[in-house]
């Protein structure tokens, strides 16, 4: 049933995108009737499935929202701006629901009910129809709705028990399907009966017609059953048969008023309004109404207990695709389904396993060209050839798999499309997202955590780049600013970029507002560039533009440093008046990195290619002391710390000099350079990444670690935290060494 | 003997729901996402009972309906409507289709397998 549950969370998604979409089509002014189907069927499918699962705020929303969309295809209203508005409100508060029932959260009430306030004036005239969980009651069959002490028949002090009922079909009901056989059946599952047969009507078979209804039924049911009960019974077939129901006083007393069974289609009692249930017994219209007790597990909708938050939903790259067609379990219509759309969905953790396996062989590889190395095969041609396919067919491997963790960006990129309508709302902009490339592909959990940081620059964008509408208008832009989003792949990474049509970014400001700080020097000489890149230190805030929306206390060096955490770089450019572009750089994957092997005071390690700028040699001009253990490194025109890899892991002690050692060249988090001193560069490849938190919890200035070629286990390192731990140490050194 | 049971719906969870019912119930499903699906499905079948969604894509349950009416193989195949729907002009135009029964939405696994029981043993 859990499983279900987060089935139905997943489909959810799919659901919530393809309303995005639609509303998208919509917006652009390119509806048709598919379109405003697909958008209702979506809200309508995310209401059935809530209403299986108990989730009453869900459906009341879901509902309220529906009856706009089924006003808009039956044509009484008509896209307008105003509406597609609305109806992207109502989309993402939806979204909000969906979520809130996921994870057992609190809904945004508040919201709710301004999104529905706004619902209720849309929808014309229909402010009456008021929608409680009782309209979702199981109305059609209440089987145990109706089957309350005083649904028989109120007021008769001492009813005689039992029933008799008269059953006569219409030729109508066989049409339908329908088979007194199992109509019978049911009437007996509810007590002992006597059936008997009437044939009155019976002709002689000269004149039988064969299509024609001539048989009827009297039933004595023996049971203490209400009316109700019985009625049930006959739920599908009223109007399509006379149906008397008498106590058995009455019984055979056909002479009673109004109580003749008469012939097919003249009998008064039933009325014909098939499929109308009779009228439910009203319900408290506060409480949520009673769900029938039932056995536990007697059914799906009986277990779901809607308190308890259901596990995350699991997702894989297939399941995107997936959508229509993932039906577990083994039966024909779910394989044909699968086989018509060739997807399956599989459980993530299966995926993560075959990762793992395939980073086992990816070092297996490794090790093994080596062992050839070490045995002196390595000029034989059978051996050099067979190894080169072994690495080519490795590594074609390890790409499938990882394809199969990618999933569009899609979703990442419609969940922008709200920040951007929330935050231009909230400070008065008119902002227009154009989103590119959100077919591409990125690993699953980079897009997850690419997902804070991208709301952060979106929300940036909006609330300090792009300009007011005056504003624009007085600088020869349209009035609505646009922000761009893109996606794409360039070599081996995706590249994502967040650009504005704003001001661009206000050099003055931002340098007077550093030193303000005390971040920068006053006398600090500057690039653009460099300005630019002011805004990615800790505790740069523009505080005199903060707003409800980026004065959250996040900066945008949290930003970079988790895109950094994600093996990732992010630049910045701008161009005063025309608007900034932020640059974002991934891997594709984050179970394999590209690193640069090290050697440190005999020790082998790993650093991350993507901190790296440059790498040198060390030189006696390059380098300078200060103090007794300081040591600075000239770059260009100016000085970096010097630290020494094997003094900040304890490997060894300061040596005398590093010259002839090479230093690499790293940028922080911080905006800032050091140089990293270690003995010899080894290798430069990708190498699989190992986690070591599950093992030893988080160990300072290491990130993972992987296994090398010759079956050696390397440290991968967190350079960032490595540096920032040794600076703790040596910040007076730091201090002095940034003054010279 | 169990029986067997197509069951249309486009949306996967309640696909899910109603073949996990109907298994529970020791009948056999059958799935179908859509109407046009279903009759394809159909196809290679001998079921005893169809459970049907209205709202569909390419081919919805009203459509649905009529076609398998139209067809001689399955006139007498009792076919339920399960829907969130309960507007009487809807029940109205599935019983002309052809509609067996008519079951309002939220799934209710009880509800169902009685209903089946009763239009199909």
């Amino acid at each position: 049933m859990m499983e279900m549950r987060a089935s139905f969370f997943v489909e959810c998604e799919e659901l919530l995108e393809a309303l995005q979409d639609g509303l998208a089509t919509l917006e652009a002014g390119e509806e048709d009737n598919e379109t405003v189907n697909v958008v209702f069927r979506a809200v309508h499918s995310i209401k059935g499935g809530a209403g299986a699962f108990a989730l009453h705020d869900l459906v009341r929303f879901a509902h309220r929202f529906e009856t706009m969309l089924d006003e808009l295809r039956s044509g009484v209203l008509s896209v307008e701006p105003g509406l597609v508005r609305l109806s992207f409100s109502c989309a993402d508060v939806l979204a909000d629901l969906v979520r809130a029932a996921r994870d057992g959260t609190e809904p945004p009430f508040e919201r709710i009910d301004q999104t529905m306030e706004a619902l209720d004036e849309m929808i014309a005239g229909e402010g009456e129809e008021e929608v409680t969980s009782a309209d979702f009651q199981p109305v059609g069959l209440s089987f145990d709705f109706d089957l309350g002490g005083d649904a028989g028949g109120a007021g008769d002090s001492a009813p005689p028990v039992g029933h008799v009922i008269t059953f006569r079909p219409a030729a109508a009901l066989y049409a339908s399907g329908n088979e007194p056989r199992f109509i019978l059946k049911a009437l007996a599952a509810l007590g002992p009966v006597r059936v008997k047969v009437l044939t009155d009507d019976l002709p002689t078979l000269d004149s039988l017609e064969p299509e024609a209804s001539l048989i009827a039924w009297r039933v004595h049911l023996d049971a203490d059953v209400s009316e109700a009960a019985v009625r049930e019974v006959f739920e599908f077939v009223e109007g399509l048969c006379d149906l008397v129901i008498e106590r058995p006083g009455d019984a055979g007393d056909a002479a009673a008023p109004g109580t003749t069974p008469a012939l097919p289609g003249t009998h008064p009692v039933t009325k014909a309004t098939w499929g109308l249930p009779p009228a439910p017994v009203p319900t408290a219209s506060a409480a949520p109404a009673p769900q029938p007790t039932r056995p536990a597990a007697s059914g799906p909708a009986a277990s779901g207990r809607p308190a308890e938050p259901a596990p995350p939903a699991r997702a894989s790259a297939a399941e995107k695709s997936a959508d229509k067609s993932a039906d577990k379990g083994g039966d024909k219509g779910a394989s044909a389904a699968v086989e018509a759309k060739g997807t399956i969905r599989v459980d993530i953790d299966r995926i993560d396993r075959l990762v793992n396996l395939v980073g086992e062989l990816v070092i297996n590889q490794a090790m093994l060209a080596e062992s050839v190395q070490d045995a002196g095969l390595t000029g034989h041609p059978n051996v050099e050839s067979g190894l080169n396919e072994f690495m080519q067919l490795t590594r074609d491997i390890q790409e499938s798999v990882m394809l199969i963790r990618a999933q569009p960006i899609k979703s990442l990129f419609q969940r922008m499309g709200r920040i951007v309508r929330e935050a231009s709302s909230m400070v008065g902009k008119e902002v227009h997202l154009r989103t590119e490339g959100e077919a591409t592909e990125v690993d699953k959990t980079v897009i997850e955590r690419l997902a804070d940081p991208l709301t952060h620059m979106i929300r940036n964008a909006v609330d300090h780049g792009i300009e007011r509408p005056d504003g624009r208008i007085a600088s020869g832009k349209s009035r609505t600013g646009e922000i761009r989003l893109t996606a794409m792949h360039r070599s081996g990474r995706v590249l994502i970029e967040v650009s504005d049509d704003g001001a661009g970014i206000n050099r003055p400001k931002v340098l007077a507002k550093a030193i303000e700080r005390g971040l920068i020097d006053a006398d600090a000489q500057l690039t653009d560039s460099d300005i630019d890149n002011l805004l990615f230190l800790p505790g740069f805030s523009t505080a005199d533009t903060v707003s409800d929306l980026s004065g959250r206390g996040v900066g945008m060096d949290v930003v970079r440093s988790s895109i950094q955490a994600l093996g990732g770089r992010v630049t910045i450019q701008s161009e005063p008046g025309k608007g900034t572009n932020f640059s974002i750089s991934l891997p594709l994957t984050l179970a394999v990195l590209d690193g640069m092997v090290v050697r440190v005071a005999g020790q082998t390690l790993v650093v991350p290619l993507s901190v790296i700028e440059e790498t040198m040699s060390l030189t006696s001009e390059g380098l300078a002391s200060l103090g007794s253990e300081s040591q600075v490194l000239r770059v260009r025109q100016g000085v970096v710390p010097l630290y020494d890899l094997g003094v900040e892991l304890n490997y060894r002690d300061p040596l005398d000099t590093y010259v002839g050692r090479i230093a690499l060249l790293v940028t922080l988090e911080d905006g800032r350079s050091v140089a990293i001193a270690v003995d010899k560069i080894e290798d430069q490849r990708q190498v699989v990444i190992k986690g070591l938190h599950s093992s030893y919890g988080r160990i300072p200035g290491i990130a993972a670690a992987t296994i090398l070629g010759n079956g050696q286990i390397a440290l991968i390192l967190d350079i960032g935290d490595l540096v920032s731990r040794a600076r703790g140490v040596t910040r007076l050194r730091d201090t002095l060494s940034l003054a010279g | 003997m169990s029986l067997e049971v197509l069951a249309v719906d486009d949306s996967r969870t309640m696909r899910d729901l109603i073949a996990h019912t109907l298994r529970g119930a020791g009948m056999t499903p059958h799935l179908a996402e859509d109407g046009q699906h279903g009759l394809e499905v159909l196809e290679g079948l001998q079921p005893d009972a169809i459970i049907t969604d209205i709202n569909m894509p390419r081919l919805d349950g009203f459509g649905f309906i009529e076609a398998l009416r139209a067809d001689p193989r399955w006139r007498g195949l009792p076919i339920l409507v399960l829907t969130t729907e309960s507007a009487p002009e809807l029940k109205q135009r599935a019983r002309a289709a052809g509609a067996t029964g008519w079951i309002v939405k939220p799934f209710d696994a009880e509800k169902l397998v009685k209903a089946l029981q009763m239009v199909a043993g």
